[in-house]
């Protein structure tokens, strides 16, 4: 949008009311408007703005609720009971309640994730100023913001035009938190409303922190051949200097390859990174490797690999001075939102801090001046390795040590009851202490490094340190190869694709994102990733969930990355970052609309989620869905009429919001060709839902990829990969395919016999394709 | 025998779980009931007891006691190889967002359910679907099967070792002629 701070300083001036002198004032920003679309009705929307679509959706797809805690502690009169039809001492019900806390949760995720831009903007825009242009795409991309343009209506084009956006984002979580308050919202359907607006935010927050990320810090730029780069624990060249980063927020990590750089030091030491920082340092320089995804930061601390660890925001485990502590491995913390209790170091110079770290005399330092960190890092790292590696501090249990704790195992099955995967855990310790490691090497496959069984056991065995011991050979051998995050998907790209998936002809857009609580190991994602790119679906993914299907192999020993195209296109699978990168896959169906189908985009919201809700197929599955970021994530896609698909430890996110494909009257949308409401069947299904294994996901993301606007051509290809996963992995044909179907046309033509019995038993009739909408004439966008 | 959940911190609320603690009482249940409805999970099929799958004592008690299923996750799969066919083949949440609605007519559409009985889903899935009926649903009474204490159904058993839970499925199905 092009922004000034009109900064106005008088020395003296004299006026009719008197002499004024050394006056000075500020006036904030001047917009100059150099975006020529006209401004649409809900620019910076307050919560309540889009409440009439919440509500639409909310009326389609009502939520189930499912109470993880039948009372409510949020105030001195309680404990409440809510259970049933009981109140809280504030007239709260259990519905209300159950959305409330779903809005805490949301508020937590986008605070978290809007904090995490103001730090990067604030960073980026002192480091190289905020006139600095952005450019998430070069000349593949002009719409380089579409979360923004849509949500906010202005169009960013500096760093410093980002801190208008944050400075909106801010307020609204402010005001959505303000909401959870004693005696403040309690209607269920309001609360829901306030998640989804939550969610936008969130996705606006996301969108602010990629594209100044990938602006200043010249991350690939929505390129689909972005590097190969190593991830796994085998990857690591241990005979090195070793720097772990775990976290979100790269700035550190960018400092200390820098660093690095400039003393000429890059290929003397690993840079090696757990979580999303290492998807983001990979981005910046494919020479960093990343381990895995969180669940990774136990085992490969308790390794002893690392000579230093140095954290910064999000997802890290909050005792990791605990376990470095163990091992003598320095720790430096490098945000103010986790300063792990360490002593401010910032303002001490370098070679002080190294000394200490060094010498022990501290176990760690906050450092709040990224360039600092590097420095300290990067020294400290090859000045203490040496020594560590002739200590061999750490290393895996050897097998005798192993088995000889295995040995103190009373079979109590307190591991097993902490187990979040119920994993028969005290089974393979005994086995393993018969010299039968087999059980344990399969815990380790499914294990999500949480380490409850450890704080259970009463024993004080270190059972995470025995699995890890068991699959010692699985982890060595974890070297693959990731597709750096591309960042954006590129204007071009989706005027190819826009028009197969609005009509229906690719069959799909499937996201695989979010965090690493998987129910039974990673394989089975990658596994899902394989299987819809193979059905020529559009495969996303970012964050863990990316770094998870690329850590597999197939016959050939090649990861999914080296497979497949990194292009937006059929059959391929996208890597397009870090957490952060999820803005460009809900960018990427708002793109669709505002580029492909020419709607405008400016401050539109409701419009253009019709459109995509309508007419996108695409679905987001969370597998491992873990945090609040993940709830506000899916806020944001449920917004913009996105189905979410949670594997099943997601129904602890308090409710789902499902669809009755039974009830025919909750499917109709207006046809804006006839102004007649037409019968559409339940598509998608449903909004939100937790499915409990695997292949019920797959059949369930091949479901709700359908929309009303396919073609018959489309819908027919959308049924076949419908039926053919339902058969196959639910063994039958589907019982509700006369939903699906509108006219003959549709019917897939190698399934038509069993399909028209199907729709003789079910006294099907015909119906048409409409051109569909939720939003009333009188509320549409003129 | 407690009324202890079976994942340590999964404790329940201030309304919890009586214990089956004989199989007389799910017996005189499942009798009473007019229209009961079986939820059945994944982990159904993955379970041994002694000779037989957790399943087959399910497709022997549906049989038995005439009462209808619903397979969730991929468990129809495991019923067809049992040349067993489920009444219906849905998400676990959706049988039970359908569950809290007075209005639905059943899975054969001939009137609402008055007993559910859960078996084979993964603890903590079960665990807070069963808390959705206890809150949602005051007219349908819930059942737990497995073998470990699910504080939020009306009835469960407590955490039980695999030997008693077989006498106590025995028993339930001897009471029954095929």
């Amino acid at each position: 949008m092009g922004t000034k701070e009109i900064n106005i300083s008088i020395k003296e001036i004299e006026t009719e009311i008197g002499n004024i002198k050394d006056l000075r004032f500020s006036v904030g920003r001047l917009a100059q408007e150099t975006w020529d679309e006209p401004q649409g009705p809900t620019p910076f929307p307050s919560m309540s703005t889009l409440r009439n679509w919440d509500l639409t959706l909310l009326n389609r797809y009502k939520p189930f609720y499912l109470p993880f805690c039948d009372l409510c502690c949020l105030c001195t009169y309680g404990k409440c009971d809510l259970t049933g039809d009981k109140k809280g001492a504030c007239g709260i019900t259990m519905p209300g309640q159950q959305s409330r806390i779903v809005l805490l949760a949301a508020c937590i995720g986008a605070a978290t994730h809007t904090s995490h831009a103001r730090e990067l903007v604030t960073h980026l825009i002192e480091e190289f100023g905020a006139d600095t242009r952005l450019d998430p795409g070069g000349l593949n991309i002009k719409v380089e913001a579409p979360i923004t343009r849509l949500v906010c209506g202005m169009m960013p084009e500096t760093l410093g035009d980002l801190e208008t956006v944050l400075d909106y984002s801010e307020q609204q979580i402010t005001s959505l938190l303000a909401c959870t308050h004693t005696g403040q919202e309690g209607n269920p359907f309001d609360l829901e409303s306030k998640v989804m607006h939550t969610g936008m935010i969130d996705h606006l927050s996301m969108e602010v922190a990629d594209i100044a990320q990938i602006s200043a810090y010249d991350l690939p730029k929505a390129d689909p051949n972005a590097p190969l780069v190593d991830i796994g624990f085998g990857s690591v060249d241990t005979k090195k200097p070793v720097i772990l980063v775990i976290g979100h927020n790269v700035p550190p990590s960018v400092e200390i390859m820098d660093y690095m750089q400039d003393n000429e030091l890059t290929g003397d030491i690993e840079v090696t990174g757990i979580c999303c920082t290492g998807i983001d340092m990979t981005r910046y320089s494919p020479k960093a490797k990343i381990i895995g995804p969180i669940s990774w930061q136990i085992r490969y601390i308790r390794s002893g690999i690392p000579d230093i660890i140095v954290v910064d925001e999000q997802c890290i485990r909050t005792d990791v001075l605990d376990e470095a502590r163990a091992l003598k491995i320095p720790v430096i913390a490098t945000s103010e939102k986790n300063c792990l209790g360490l002593t401010d170091r910032t303002g001490d110079p370098p070679e002080e801090i190294i000394g200490d770290l060094v010498s022990g005399t501290i176990e760690g330092a906050l450092i709040l001046n990224p360039e600092k960190v590097g420095v300290v890092a990067v020294r400290t790292a090859m000045q203490i390795a040496p020594k560590r590696k002739k200590e061999k501090k750490g290393i895996f249990l050897s097998h005798d040590e192993a088995m000889e704790m295995a040995k103190e195992c009373t079979q109590c099955r307190e591991c097993r009851r902490a187990c979040p995967n119920d994993m028969h855990i005290p089974d393979a310790i005994k086995a393993f202490s018969r010299e039968e490691p087999e059980m344990l090497q399969e815990i380790y496959e499914s294990c999500v490094g949480c380490i409850r069984c450890e704080s259970a056991c009463p024993q004080g065995i270190p059972i995470h340190s025995l699995i890890v011991a068991a699959g010692e050979d699985t982890l060595r051998n974890e070297s693959f190869k990731l597709r750096a995050g591309r960042g954006a998907i590129q204007d071009i790209e989706i005027r190819q694709v826009g028009g197969p998936i609005v009509l229906g002809e690719i069959p799909g857009i499937v996201a695989f994102v979010g965090c690493a609580n998987y129910p039974k190991g990673g394989n089975e994602l990658a596994e899902m990733a394989i299987e819809f790119a193979n059905r020529r679906f559009i495969v996303c993914t970012s964050g863990c969930a990316a770094m998870t299907i690329g850590m597999h192999r197939d016959e050939d020993g090649k990861s999914p990355y080296e497979v497949y195209s990194g292009n937006f296109e059929a059959g391929a699978i996208v890597n397009v970052g870090s957490c952060v990168s999820n803005a460009h896959i809900s960018g990427a169906a708002v793109k669709i609309a505002s580029i492909f189908a020419r709607r405008n985009l400016r401050g539109n919201y409701a419009e253009i989620a019709d459109y995509v809700y309508n007419r996108v197929g695409a679905v987001g599955v969370a597998w491992g869905a873990m945090s609040q970021k993940a709830a506000s994530i899916a806020a944001g896609f449920w917004r913009l009429g996105i189905p979410v698909i949670v594997g099943p430890h997601g129904t602890k996110y308090r409710r789902m919001l499902l669809g009755r494909s039974d009830h025919d009257e909750d499917w109709y949308v207006n046809d804006t060709r006839t102004g007649e409401k037409v019968y559409v069947g339940p598509v998608p299904e449903h909004l939100f839902i937790a499915v409990e294994t695997k292949e019920e996901a797959m059949v369930m993301i091949a479901k709700l990829s359908m929309r009303p606007n396919d073609t018959s051509r489309g819908r027919a290809l959308k049924l076949t990969h419908y039926i053919d996963l339902h058969r196959r992995l639910l063994g039958s044909m589907p019982t509700d395919i006369h939903r699906f179907v509108r006219m003959e046309a549709d019917i897939p033509i190698t399934m038509k016999e069993d399909i028209v019995a199907i729709l003789k038993e079910k006294d099907w009739k015909e119906t048409v394709i409409p051109d569909p909408t939720l939003i009333p004439k009188k509320e549409a966008a003129p | 025998m407690s009324q202890e959940a079976w994942l340590t911190a999964e404790v329940a609320g201030p309304k919890k779980a009586s214990l089956i603690t004989k199989p007389e009482i799910a017996d005189a249940m499942i009798r009473q009931a007019k229209r009961p409805v079986f939820v059945v999970g994944s982990i159904a099929a993955e379970i041994d007891l002694e000779e037989k799958k957790l399943i087959d004592y399910v497709i022997a008690m549906a049989k038995r006691c005439k009462i209808q299923v619903v397979a969730t996750g991929n468990t129809n799969n495991e019923f067809l190889k049992r040349g067993f066919t489920p009444d219906a083949v849905m998400p676990a949440v959706d049988i039970g967002n359908r569950l809290t609605d007075p209005k639905w007519q059943g899975v054969d559409g001939k009137g609402p359910h008055d007993l559910a009985l859960f078996v084979g889903l993964p603890y903590q899935m079960g665990w807070t679907i069963l808390s959705g009926l206890k809150n949602f649903a005051p007219n349908l009474k819930t059942i737990s099967l497995d073998n470990v204490y699910q504080p939020n159904a009306r009835w469960s058993f407590s955490n039980i070792s695999i030997k008693s839970w077989i006498m106590n499925l025995e028993a339930i199905l001897g009471k029954r002629e095929d």
